[in-house]
């Protein structure tokens, strides 16, 4: 029944595809904003250019935009968009697309969101692995209290601490951008060097927010698997500590936290954006950020979209691989 | 008679001696046990104060707004925690800022809880399609992340009309599907219970049994889904403002940071001006959540043992 299983998995993927790119098609149609509008009130605003036909302008680009059609019409249009990766022209970069400021962006993201993720993952529930261990030393169950209370903090905020106390304070690394100015982007070693430099703090900062979450839970599954009978008879069968810890303990306790995984990526990706929308880095944080701040609809609503789909479609697959890594697991029905 | 007498007063003796220690001393030992939830309560217990007689003493309605006092200046004996670029007053700023972050707080944790009783009730309890619809309804949206979808709707409103109320609203449109979640769990499990049965057989109508028998065995999770709807609702409003989505003109704590972030606050060594705000909401955030572990242990006494 493996096949059942995958199409129900399927079927709740696309309803929650369709149910986001509802939300996010009709909310703003619901209020009374027109972004064409206020783009050109604000071309007047900041530059004194006013054109006498404004009205004749804003007509054409809601034809050329199709907002101009009955709202079925549109709803239509915008999915089978959504399905074709079209998310709309951007206002304030207009001939570029939605999608193509993404594509642009997204390589920043991922590089700096998987690596802060893998890295967290491991630390943390090494550590918390350790702390329930009962052979470990007494300073790693000591570190679990400022871990909660790091958990507690969102990884903006410790950014923001970061950039005082060490770009501010000590001066020993940049407080922010992607790259020194005076550099153009290129493949040279010089290059890759200062742009990992600018990426180490908002590295941190992601990591630490995130490390108690895995060390809580790690600790948890740990101490629940000590009292087992395999622990007991793998200790009395005289194996050396060190292989009861990572084959009997460490592997056992690791399964809930892959789940833990596929559920995190909402959040990770969350604070993610807001960490590089403070660090202005020019991922996809960043270009919300910016859009945000000019107004710019169809980039927001296209970049959120883009967020919620990438999500589901993790959690799909983690819940695809998660039988391989348990043999237990076979999503058969009895 | 005597002897009869005097062994009748003795187990009164005994019980005299062994007498049950009065509900605030067991209160108080078992706090001293529960180090997390004082902690944490102190935290918030020493913010309210803070706000409180910060806007009985400093004219917040002024101090707190644009052109009130001068710009920029370093915290000193005037201003203990300096001024920003637009003349705020940052001591009359936090006050403001704190009470208005609790007020979104308290609203958006009371309606996502509330909500999320009501619907977890009807659900449970009765079953059926309605059970069907809102099982279905919160198993699709809980995946997508709240965050995103409030972006879209603070994006989509009118930024100069958004005030400390609607940002609360806001935010608790996507906070009930957790509550909901749980409720339902544990309605399941107690309306199986057999002293709900025994309220039952004996004629008690299905609203009593609610609120008689079920919702006070509920009240600990309800408590401690209140205070994560706190948290979520002061995240949320946080994170909205940090990206330039809250209510402007208000000197809430996330705006106060934005408007930092804005005008390059360290790189101009005008390092107050972010600094404190961040240290506040850095409290706000660990009380929470230390009030949270704290009401964990009281609700779940198995989660003492393995401490």
């Amino acid at each position: 029944m493996r096949l059942g299983y995958l199409i129900r998995r399927i079927l709740f993927l696309i309803a929650v595809v369709w149910v986001a790119a509802t939300i996010v098609f009709f909310i703003p149609r619901l209020s009374e904003r027109n972004p064409i509008r206020e783009r050109f009130a604000e071309i007047a605003r900041s530059t004194g250019f006013a054109p006498k036909d404004l009205e004749q302008i804003i007509a054409a680009y809601e034809v050329k935009f199709g907002l101009n059609k009955p709202l079925l019409e549109q709803y239509v249009e915008y999915m089978s968009g959504v399905l074709r990766g079209d998310l709309g022209p951007s206002l304030t970069r207009f001939p570029k697309t939605v999608m193509e400021l993404i594509l642009s962006a997204l390589p920043w993201t991922i590089v700096l969101l998987s690596l802060t993720t893998l890295i967290s993952f491991v630390l943390g529930n090494l550590l918390g692995a350790l702390a329930s261990w009962p052979r470990s030393p007494g300073f790693v169950k000591g570190l679990m209290a400022p871990l909660m209370m790091l958990q507690a903090v969102p990884a903006y905020l410790l950014g923001l601490l970061l950039i005082f106390f060490i770009a501010f304070r000590l001066k020993l690394l940049p407080m922010g951008g992607a790259y020194s100015q005076g550099i153009t982007p290129s493949l040279t070693l010089e290059f890759i060097l200062d742009a990992a430099r600018h990426q180490i703090l908002p590295a941190i900062s992601l990591i630490l927010a995130s490390l108690g979450f895995w060390a809580l839970g790690m600790r948890g599954m740990g101490i629940t698997i000590q009292g087992e009978d395999y622990v007991n008879f793998a200790e009395h069968k005289g194996l050396h500590p060190r292989t009861i810890f990572s084959q009997y303990y460490v592997r056992n306790a690791l399964l809930p936290q892959v789940t833990g995984l596929a559920l995190a990526f909402g959040s990770v990706i969350v604070s993610g954006v807001l960490v590089e929308q403070l660090y202005g880095l020019p991922g996809l944080g960043g270009l919300l950020g910016d859009a945000i701040l000019k107004n710019d609809y169809f980039v927001i609503y296209g970049i959120t979209l883009f967020v919620i789909l990438s999500i589901a479609i993790l959690m799909f697959l983690v819940d695809l691989i998660y039988p391989l890594l348990d043999p237990r697991i076979r999503y058969e029905s009895r | 008679m005597t002897q009869i007498a005097a062994v009748g007063s003795k187990p009164d003796a005994q019980e005299a001696r062994y007498e049950h220690p009065s509900r605030l001393k067991l209160t108080w030992r078992y706090l001293r046990r529960n180090k997390s939830l004082v902690l944490g309560l102190a935290i918030v217990v020493a913010l309210t104060l803070f706000t409180v007689i910060g806007s009985l003493t400093i004219d917040t309605e002024k101090r707190a707004y644009p052109l009130a006092v001068k710009p920029r200046q370093p915290p000193s004996a005037e201003y203990p925690l300096g001024t920003d670029f637009f003349g705020r007053d940052l001591l009359a700023v936090m006050v403001r800022g704190v009470w208005q972050t609790a007020v979104i707080g308290l609203i958006a944790g009371a309606i996502g809880t509330g909500v999320g009783v009501i619907l977890g009730f009807l659900s449970a309890y009765y079953g059926g399609i309605v059970d069907t619809a809102i099982r279905a309804i919160t198993e699709v949206l809980l995946p997508i992340p709240a965050f995103l979808i409030l972006v879209i709707i603070a994006g989509s409103i009118d930024r100069k009309s958004v005030t400390i109320y609607t940002m609360a609203l806001i935010v608790s449109l996507l906070a009930w599907m957790g509550p909901t979640r749980i409720m339902r769990a544990q309605v399941l499990t107690l309306k199986e219970r057999l002293f709900v049965n025994v309220a039952r057989l004996s004629g008690m109508s299905n609203l009593e049994i609610i609120f008689k028998e079920i919702l006070p065995n509920m009240l600990p999770f309800i408590l401690a889904s209140f205070v994560s709807g706190v948290f979520a609702g002061i995240f949320g409003s946080f994170g909205l403002s940090v990206l330039g989505l809250g209510p402007l003109r208000e000197p809430l704590i996330g705006n106060t940071i934005w408007f930092a972030q804005q005008q390059a606050a360290f790189f101009n060594g005008w390092w107050w001006w972010p600094l404190w705000p961040s240290l506040a909401l850095v409290l706000i955030f660990v009380s929470l959540t230390l009030i949270n572990v704290g009401l964990d242990e009281l609700a779940n006494p198995r989660v003492r043992r393995t401490e």
